[in-house]
C-alpha cells in the first residue's frame, strides 16, 4: 500500500509541497478497544497558503494537525512537510527539525505564566540555541508587529485573552519557521478579538510565502482560508476553495 | 533554555519555597544531627587531647577506653623510664571515687592523681590559683565550668558553687579546693577534680595495682611508633599516641553506647523527609507544568535538554536549600554553645550533608523525569 502512494506521488512533487498526505492512517488503542482517528487521509498545503481543517468533534482534525507537526506518528502512508518524513527521522532529528520549520499557536496559548511577554516570544528562539539577550531583544520586536510593543514586560495574567494569543502569535513567528500551525486560534476567544487575531495571522504570518494550518471550529473565520478541507469520521471528504462550497 | 528553566522554578513563589524549605529541612536535619553526634565523638577524648605534654600513654593491654580503670603494676613506671629512647616517664592516678560537698551533696568525681615532682598531665587552664598550688596540703583543683553545675551546693541556702577555699570529703578523706581550671567539654559527665599522685592514693582505696596511666615524653628524634613498639613488647602494656588513645575511647564509647544508631537513625529520618518532602513538591510541580513541558516538547524542546531544565531546576533548588539548611545548623550551634551543646562541624560534615541532598535532588527529580520524559507532546492539542 504505501510502495503504491510512493509511486503515484513521486518525491519531488511532495518536496515542493509544504506538507504532502497520502494514505495517512492512525489508530488509538489496542486489541478491542482499537479507535481509528485517521482513515487514508490524502491533502496537501501549498507553500503560502492558509488551510482550515474543519469538521465535528471526533473527526480527527487534531490528530492530523500534530501528525503534520511531527509531534504524532502516523501508523502508515506518507507524511511530509517541505519535503522532510518526520517519521523517518529520529527523536532528537525530529524535536530539532520542528524547533526550526514550524511555529505553534495553541488553544491555550500555553504561554509560560513565569516569564514575561517577551521571554515568552523568545522561547523558540532560545530552543535554537540565540543567545537569550539577542531572543528577548527580537522577542519585543516581534511583539512591536503584533501591537504590543509596550506589554513586553507583563506576565501572561495581566494581559487580555486575545493579547495573550497575540503573544502565543509572536512566539510562533518569531524564529520565522516555514509552516505554523494552529489549533483553536479564535476558540477561546469573542468574535471581534478572534477577528483582528485571524487578520494579524494573514497579514503577518504569511509573509515570506510561510503556510499556515489551522484547525478550527470557528465557521466566523472560514473567510480568511484560501482552501478548507472538511473533515468527518477521520477522512477528508472534501477540499473547497470558499466556504460557501462546503457541505452541511 | 537555562533560564527559562530557572524562570519557571523560581516564577511559582509559594512551589518553589516549599521546594527549597523541604530541602533545607532535611540539611538541618542531616547536619546538625551530624555536627552534634561529631561533637559528642570528639568530646569521648577531649581529656586526652588536654593533656598534650605526652607523646605516649602507657597503660594497661586490656584498657580500651580513659575510663577503663584497669591500672598497671606500680613497677611499669620504672620499667618504661629504662627503655631506650625514653626522655622522661611520669606516673598518674585515675579513679571513681565518692565525694561529698559542704552541704553534704553526694557526687561521683574523677580523680586525677599527677606526678608530685612534676605535675606532667595537669589541667589545660588555670582559672584561680596555680599549678604549684597542687603541693598545698590536702589541695585540689575543680573544674570552673562545673563548680555550679555537677558541683553546685544544692542544699545550701541560697545555694552556690563550689569554690575555692571550700572543704570536701573524697572517700572519706579531708581535701580543699585551692585552684579551678577550665578545660574542654566532656563526653563522660563526672567531675574531674586533680590531686597529686601521692595524695590521689592516700584517697582512693587500697589496691595493689595504682597507676593508671604513664605518661611518656620521647628523647628528640626518637620515632615514637618505634618506642610504643618497645613498650608495647613489655608485658600487659600497651603504648598509644594521644590521637590512638582518643580514637580507642571514641570506638568504644560508640560501640558501646548506641548513639552511633541513634543518631543514624535521626539522620537517615532527616534524610527520608527531604527526599519525601521535595520529592512530592517537585513532582507536584512538574504535574502542574505538564502541560508547559508538553508545549515545550512541541516547539523543538528534546528529552536531553529537558532533563537539563529538570536537574538545573532542582539542583538550584537543592544549593539554596543546602545552604540554608548549613546555616541553620551552624547559627543552631552557635545559639546553645554556652548551653553546652556538644556541636562540632568538620569540613566532612557539610561535604556529607551536600551529598545527602543531592541524593534527595537526584530521587526528588527522577519521578518528575519519568513524567516528563514520557509526556507525550500531542497533548497540547487537547483542550
Amino acid at each position: 500500500m504505501t510502495s503504491l502512494i510512493e509511486d503515484i506521488s513521486p518525491p519531488t512533487v511532495a518536496e515542493d509541497l509544504a506538507v504532502y498526505c497520502s494514505g495517512v492512517t492512525k489508530t488509538y488503542g489496542s486489541g478491542s478497544t482499537t479507535v481509528p482517528a485517521l482513515r487514508g487521509i490524502d491533502l496537501d498545503v501549498k507553500p503560502g497558503e492558509l488551510m482550515m481543517l474543519v469538521g465535528p468533534s471526533g473527526c480527527g482534525k487534531t490528530t492530523l494537525i500534530s501528525c503534520i507537526a511531527g509531534i504524532l506518528d502516523q501508523d502508515d502512508g506518507i507524511c511530509r512537510v517541505f519535503g522532510n518524513d518526520f517519521k523517518a527521522m529520529g527523536q532528537s532529528e525530529k524535536t530539532r527539525l520542528r524547533g526550526q520549520l514550524i511555529g505553534f499557536v495553541f488553544q491555550q496559548f500555553n504561554l509560560l505564566p513565569t516569564l514575561t511577554a517577551a521571554e515568552n516570544v523568545a522561547v523558540p528562539l532560545l530552543i535554537n540555541k540565540t543567545p537569550r539577550r539577542t531572543a528577548v531583544a527580537m522577542g519585543r520586536e516581534m511583539l512591536a508587529r503584533v501591537g504590543l510593543g509596550d506589554r513586553h514586560t507583563s506576565l501572561p495574567k495581566q494581559l487580555s485573552g486575545g493579547q495573550q494569543q497575540r503573544v502565543a502569535i509572536a512566539r510562533a513567528l518569531v524564529h520565522e519557521p516555514r509552516m505554523v500551525v494552529c489549533d483553536e486560534p479564535t476558540s477561546a476567544l469573542d468574535h471581534e478579538t478572534g477577528h483582528r487575531v485571524m487578520e494579524m495571522l494573514r497579514n503577518i504570518a504569511m509573509d515570506q510565502g510561510r503556510s499556515l494550518v489551522i484547525v478550527t471550529h470557528d465557521a466566523r473565520i472560514f473567510e480568511f482560508a484560501d482552501r478548507i478541507a472538511q473533515m468527518d469520521d477521520g477522512q477528508v471528504r472534501q477540499v473547497v476553495n470558499s466556504p460557501t462550497e462546503l457541505q452541511h | 533554555m537555562n533560564f527559562v528553566a530557572l524562570k519557571m522554578l523560581v516564577g511559582d513563589r509559594i512551589k518553589y519555597l516549599s521546594l527549597v524549605a523541604g530541602l533545607a529541612f532535611a540539611a538541618l536535619l542531616v547536619t546538625q544531627q551530624a555536627s552534634i553526634f561529631c561533637g559528642y565523638a570528639l568530646r569521648t577524648g577531649s581529656w586526652i587531647r588536654d593533656t598534650r605534654c605526652a607523646d605516649l600513654w602507657v597503660m594497661n593491654d586490656q584498657t580500651d577506653f580513659t575510663e577503663a580503670n584497669d591500672p598497671i603494676l606500680d613497677t611499669a613506671l620504672n620499667r618504661v623510664r629504662s627503655i631506650a629512647g625514653v626522655q622522661w616517664a611520669t606516673p598518674m592516678y585515675r579513679g571513681y571515687l565518692k565525694c561529698r560537698l559542704p552541704d553534704g551533696t553526694q557526687e561521683t568525681v574523677r580523680l586525677i592523681g599527677l606526678d608530685d615532682a612534676t605535675l606532667m598531665g595537669g589541667p589545660p587552664i588555670m582559672v584561680q590559683g596555680k599549678l604549684d598550688d597542687l603541693r598545698r596540703d590536702r589541695a585540689v583543683f575543680i573544674n570552673a565550668d562545673q563548680a555550679g553545675s555537677s558541683l553546685l551546693l544544692k542544699r545550701a541556702d541560697p545555694p552556690r558553687p563550689l569554690q575555692v577555699g571550700d572543704s570536701i570529703s573524697i572517700n572519706d578523706n579531708e581535701a580543699r579546693v585551692v585552684g579551678t581550671y577550665r578545660a574542654t567539654p566532656e563526653f563522660f559527665w563526672e567531675p574531674v577534680i586533680y590531686t597529686t599522685f601521692t595524695r590521689a592514693l592516700m584517697i582512693a582505696p587500697k589496691e595493689r595495682r595504682t597507676t593508671t596511666f604513664v605518661l611518656v615524653k620521647a628523647q628528640p628524634g626518637q620515632d615514637i611508633s618505634e618506642l610504643a613498639q618497645r613498650i608495647d613488647a613489655m608485658p600487659g602494656l600497651k603504648a598509644l599516641t594521644s590521637d590512638q588513645f582518643a580514637a580507642l575511647t571514641m570506638d568504644y564509647v560508640l560501640k558501646k553506647t548506641g548513639i552511633l544508631v541513634n543518631f543514624g537513625l535521626t539522620i537517615g529520618l532527616g534524610f527520608l523527609i527531604g527526599v519525601l518532602v521535595s520529592g512530592q513538591t517537585l513532582y507536584t510541580f512538574i504535574l502542574e507544568n505538564t502541560r508547559h513541558f508538553a508545549a515545550l516538547k512541541a516547539m523543538g524542546v528534546g528529552n536531553l535538554q529537558l532533563i537539563r531544565m529538570v536537574v538545573l531546576q532542582s539542583s538550584v533548588a537543592g544549593s539554596v536549600g543546602f545552604g540554608i539548611g548549613v546555616g541553620g545548623a551552624a547559627l543552631t550551634g552557635l545559639a546553645f554553645a554556652s548551653a553546652g551543646l556538644a556541636f562540632q562541624m568538620p569540613w566532612q560534615v557539610p561535604v556529607l550533608g551536600a551529598i545527602a541532598i543531592g541524593i534527595c535532588c537526584v530521587i526528588a527529580s527522577v519521578f518528575g523525569l519519568l513524567r516528563v520524559l514520557r509526556l507525550e507532546p500531542a497533548i497540547v492539542f487537547r483542550s
